[in-house]
């Protein structure tokens, strides 16, 4: 399992062309040219673009969540999963069957899953549940590895959308950052239509609010269980296809992921999808605008004159720059939260 | 649940007709447990064997203080090893201060920087995430775990970046001709914690607190109107569980003379979930039993294969789903059965239901390590070995062999589990009928 | 009414958003009176519990203890505080033995508080007083089990046990004797009148029986509201409670 010692935020990397962002556990190096305005819009634009993406997978966890009870700690799996099959499709019939075909697979894994998996532990209590979930992420990394490999995979932006959509100041705007806003709009627009406009996002509605009202609906409920399950890992799989040609498609991106899922959860409120939307642009903007400062403590301080001695804890934090600090604001916040609103920022339930 | 739970009301009688005898039984397990650690190096005398008892102490000090929160006050954490890890940065800080200013502490005291770190963290992180319960606690657990690894590296002068920090734990004040230099030595250091932090979170498991623990984790709600506070006894259990975890680290610290990132890392976390469910958390025990077992996989298992991870998660998978209650669950469910003596009519749907598991372990240990050969070891080719016989991994009939025995093996199980669950029935029956409470 | 009122209730009021479900109750029980609570389903009786014991925090009034303002206090310490209450779904430790149960509820008032450096076993008192319960809720020879495997009826009068373990003054049952045969039910209103002895009892109960048999005095709650509070006597009379509630249930 990874931890996050890095982000994918090679999102931020390559095409632009303006920052040449090497993280990963090494040190990163960031430079900056062009001016504010310039940094603004693209950090705004790419910000946004980023929370719409943890908003696709922070939605179905909430969705399943709210619905059966389920911590699924295996979300983020579910999209590493889907990028690694639709990277897998487009080898062999292009990045557009790959877009169709690898979330449709993936949700139609997630309802093996529940199906054969979760539904026989469902009688053990939700830590049994959260527990079965915990094994399957572990189990779907190593399995990922085991077909895939280790190293990061070639997963190429489609032909189609190589090339730069338009030019601020010296920036160039890749066409294909542009789509995946689009989808991730596009999504995020007919799940908030299906939730407000037809009878199952009624029903769904209402299990968010009442969570033991499912029960009494008199539906199918294992049936409505099994599918909430599918479309929950189908949605986390759409992100992982979008993603993965724009970031680093590899195996511990589920265990980079996973957490700061958690965090847009907790900060957002338990079961509420509005607080998860929020929670997730908020990280993507935080994140997105952190890792295009390389303004530390010591750049800000410089008329001072202070230097902390060499070697000292307090050193470290007087010469971190902000970029590097952008890997734990999410839990930053996360304690911030935590200490001022318990509850979340539009949460009421306890858990 | 807990055979804390039940043997102590019933020693309470014993108390009153006996106190002698009764305080022997109490420590007559402990005394036992004392004497295998003393014996344990003179039977397996070689290095490797004293490297894998070290680690099963550590793994069971470890194990013990993760089932403190998830077993006994049902707290389940995915971040405890920052407790762990912390206590190994500090006992190897505090080790090289020591070795530094000639301060006069010995290295058999040394583990209590390590439970006194992790204590001070667990005060503070515990303080922020017991404010929440349930599946809220288990993010934040994990939120907090990233929090500190990402940190680790910003604090480069104090974490030492990638390799960490070493010591060396021979410099310190010497007491006795012991140098701790040898893992001979290093082994009864770490048993003499194993079995000191052990009999404490024994007797913590025995006082009031503990007690109520259990009684927050069946139902906060209940606990309440008793007049406690749950979120008052979880804090103090995260507390304490952070405590004993600081110890496990630190003996960690010094057994390898090395504090690094992995230490408090998610796959320390992970494994120390892993190894307390496998062992079962419903009993005090359990822990113990996984502890042992998953060190010792994990040093076996990665010498034969791989993939042994995977082999983990699978058996883990199936643990949660077969057999909730862990090794020590399966042991326990037997126990009424065993005391109506009528076991043996058990053992031949047992004995028939082997041969469909050894064929199922055998398809899947196949289908695993073809898949190995053909993906990931690519360059090799396809010919391997599995249990001594060589084969080539790219021609069909290992495939076929494999599907027959994953066919045959279902097709056995459909046909011995009636057979077991009628057998297990009349042995429930009839150990009722003698008056054993199941 | 001379002696000193146990628990005071002044101008209570609830809402779950819009709606109102208590409606502004006033209370006064005095020390040692059983009070019965009766009226239909849904008038918000659980609701009135849930408010006193600190389940809920009222929207508006407040509830007095011995002289002492516990609304908006949190539960455990509306209990350290002396009252303690039963809840309408049995509300135990389920998966710890039965003589566990009860110590848990003896543990806070033999002063144990957290304590986690001592036995459970040699604080004082806490098992003779824990040997008591069990004999007056007749489960001594059930100590052993564990609580989730009793009949029903024993886990009713576990939980009573539990409620009245640690030596509250002022005792809430939540329907005692919901679900239970008639035989069983004669069992658990003999229990609760010796336990309610010497102390305040409030009863939520549906069973007429139970509650004519029982009560110094009977409230009658309807739709939020105490319609009429006296005598059994005098309710059994009461043409505007026959109207609002008892019909033809008083009868039966």
């Amino acid at each position: 399992m990874g931890r996050a010692s890095s982000l994918p935020l090679n999102l931020w990397d390559g095409a632009t062309g303006n920052w040449v962002v090497s993280f990963g556990t090494q040190h990163f190096l960031i430079k900056r040219r062009g001016n504010v305005l310039e940094l603004v819009l693209i950090s705004t634009l790419n910000g946004v673009l980023y929370g719409l993406l943890l908003f696709l997978m922070a939605s179905g966890l909430t969705l399943i969540f709210s619905m059966m009870g389920v911590l699924n700690f295996a979300h983020a799996s579910f999209y590493m999963l889907g990028a690694f099959v639709g990277y897998q499709i487009s080898k062999w019939a292009g990045f557009w069957p790959g877009l169709i075909f690898a979330p449709l697979i993936v949700g139609g894994v997630g309802m093996l899953v529940e199906r054969f998996g979760l539904r026989n532990v469902h009688k053990n209590g939700h830590v049994a549940e959260l527990l079965f979930t915990f094994g399957l992420a572990f189990v779907m990394e190593e399995l990922v590895q085991i077909v895939w490999g280790k190293a990061p995979v070639d997963y190429r932006v489609p032909a189609l959308l190589d090339f730069s959509a338009f030019t601020i100041f010296s920036t160039n705007y890749p066409a294909y950052k542009l789509f995946m806003l689009a989808i991730s709009l596009a999504i995020f627009v007919g799940l908030f239509a299906m939730l407000t406009r037809t009878r199952v996002g009624l029903i769904v509605q209402a299990a968010l609010t009442h969570p033991n009202m499912v029960a009494h609906l008199g539906h199918n409920v294992p049936l409505i269980f099994m599918l909430v399950f599918g479309v929950g890992a189908g949605l986390a799989a759409i992100a992982g296809v979008i993603a993965g040609p724009a970031l680093v498609t590899q195996s511990t991106m589920a265990g980079l992921l996973g957490p700061i899922l958690f965090v847009i959860v907790v900060v957002g409120g338990l079961g509420s999808l509005s607080g998860a939307l929020v929670a997730s642009l908020l990280i993507g903007l935080l994140q997105t605008f952190a890792i295009s400062s390389n303004v530390s403590m010591a750049d800000l301080f410089s008329f001072s004159g202070f230097a902390p001695q060499p070697n000292t804890i307090l050193n470290d934090l007087w010469r971190v720059s902000v970029a590097q600090i952008a890997p734990i604001l999410p839990y930053l916040l996360l304690v911030l939260m935590l200490i001022f609103r318990p509850t979340g920022l539009m949460g009421n339930r306890e858990s | 649940m807990s055979d804390t739970t039940a043997s102590n009301s019933r020693s309470g009688e014993t108390i009153r007709a006996n106190p002698r005898s009764s305080a022997l039984r109490a420590a007559g397990p402990w005394l036992l447990s004392a004497a295998a650690l003393v014996a344990l190096p003179f039977i397996f005398r070689s290095d490797t064997y004293l490297t894998v008892m070290s680690l099963m102490g550590i793994a069971i000090v470890f194990a013990l203080s993760y089932n403190m929160m998830l077993g006994q006050t049902g707290m389940l954490s995915f971040g405890h090893a920052v407790y762990y890890g912390l206590g190994a940065y500090f006992v190897v800080h505090g080790m090289n201060w020591a070795i530094a200013t000639r301060a006069p502490i010995p290295l058999p005291l040394m583990p209590l920087v390590g439970g006194i770190a992790g204590l001070g963290f667990a005060v503070i992180f515990g303080w922020l995430s017991t404010k929440r319960s349930g599946t809220t606690f288990s993010m934040i657990s994990l939120g907090l775990a990233e929090l500190v690894g990402s940190s680790s590296l910003i604090l480069r002068t104090f974490f030492g970046g990638e390799e960490g920090i070493t010591t060396n734990r021979t410099k310190l004040l010497r007491l006795t001709d012991w140098s701790f230099g040898s893992q001979f030595q290093m082994y009864y250091l770490i048993a003499a914690w194993c079995l000191i932090s052990a009999v404490v979170m024994y007797a913590l498991t025995r006082t009031p607190f503990g007690r109520m623990c259990n009684a927050v984790r069946e139902n906060p709600e209940r606990a309440q109107f008793v007049g406690y506070n749950p979120q008052v006894v979880r804090y103090i259990a995260f507390c304490l569980s952070g405590f004993f975890a600081g110890i496990a680290g630190a003996l960690a610290g010094i057994n390898f003379e090395l504090a690094n990132a992995n230490l408090f890392g998610a796959a320390q976390s992970g494994t120390v979930l892993l190894a307390t469910f496998i062992g079962g958390i419903g009993t005090f025990v359990g822990p113990v039993l996984g502890a042992v077992l998953v060190s010792y996989l994990q040093v076996m298992l990665s010498d034969i294969t791989e993939v042994w991870q995977l082999y983990f998660g699978l058996m883990f998978i199936a643990v949660v789903m077969f057999a909730p209650g862990g090794l020590a669950g399966l042991v326990q469910m037997h126990a009424p059965v065993v005391r109506a003596g009528v076991i043996g009519r058990l053992m031949p749907s047992y004995l028939m239901a082997i041969v469909p598991a050894l064929l199922l372990l055998l398809g899947v240990v196949m289908l695993i390590e073809m898949t190995v050969q053909l993906a990931v070891k690519q360059s090799e080719g396809p010919a391997m070995k599995l249990f001594g016989i060589g084969f080539n991994a790219n021609q069909p009939w290992p495939w076929l062999l494999m599907v027959v025995l994953l066919a045959s093996a279902y097709a056995l199980f459909r046909l011995v589990s009636p057979r077991l669950s009628a057998a297990w029935d009349s042995a429930r029956v009839t150990a009722a009928e003698r008056g054993i409470v199941i | 009414m001379s002696a000193p009122a146990a628990l005071e209730i002044r101008g209570l009021k609830k809402s779950f958003g819009p709606a109102e479900i208590i409606r502004g109750v006033d209370l006064v029980v005095p020390k040692g009176e059983r009070h019965a609570v009766i009226g239909p389903n849904g008038a918000g009786k659980s609701t009135l519990f849930n408010l006193i014991s600190g389940l809920l925090v009222p929207t508006s009034g407040e509830v007095v203890l011995n002289g002492a303002r516990i609304s908006g206090r949190p539960a455990f310490e509306i209990n350290r505080r002396g009252l303690s209450r039963s809840f309408q779904v049995t509300n135990i430790f389920p998966r710890m033995s039965v003589f566990e149960n009860i110590r848990c509820g003896v543990l806070w008032s033999a002063n144990q508080k957290y304590a986690f450096w001592r036995g459970v076993q040699s604080a004082a008192g806490v098992a003779e007083r824990t040997e008591k319960v069990l004999d007056e809720i007749g489960l001594t020879d059930r100590r052993e089990v564990l609580a989730g495997v009793l009949t029903y009826a024993e886990q009713r009068a576990l939980e009573i046990g539990i409620t009245v373990a640690g030596g509250a003054e002022v005792i809430l049952l939540d329907e005692p004797t919901a679900g239970m045969s008639r035989h069983e039910t004669d069992r658990a209103v003999g229990l609760i009148r010796r336990i309610s002895e010497g102390r305040t009892l409030m009863i939520v109960e549906h069973d007429m029986g139970v509650v004519f048999g029982l009560a110094d005095r009977i409230s009658v709650l309807v739709y939020g509201e105490i319609v009429a509070t006296g005598p059994p006597a005098e309710i059994r009379a009461s043409a505007k409670v026959k109207e609002a509630y008892l019909g033809e249930e008083a009868h039966a």
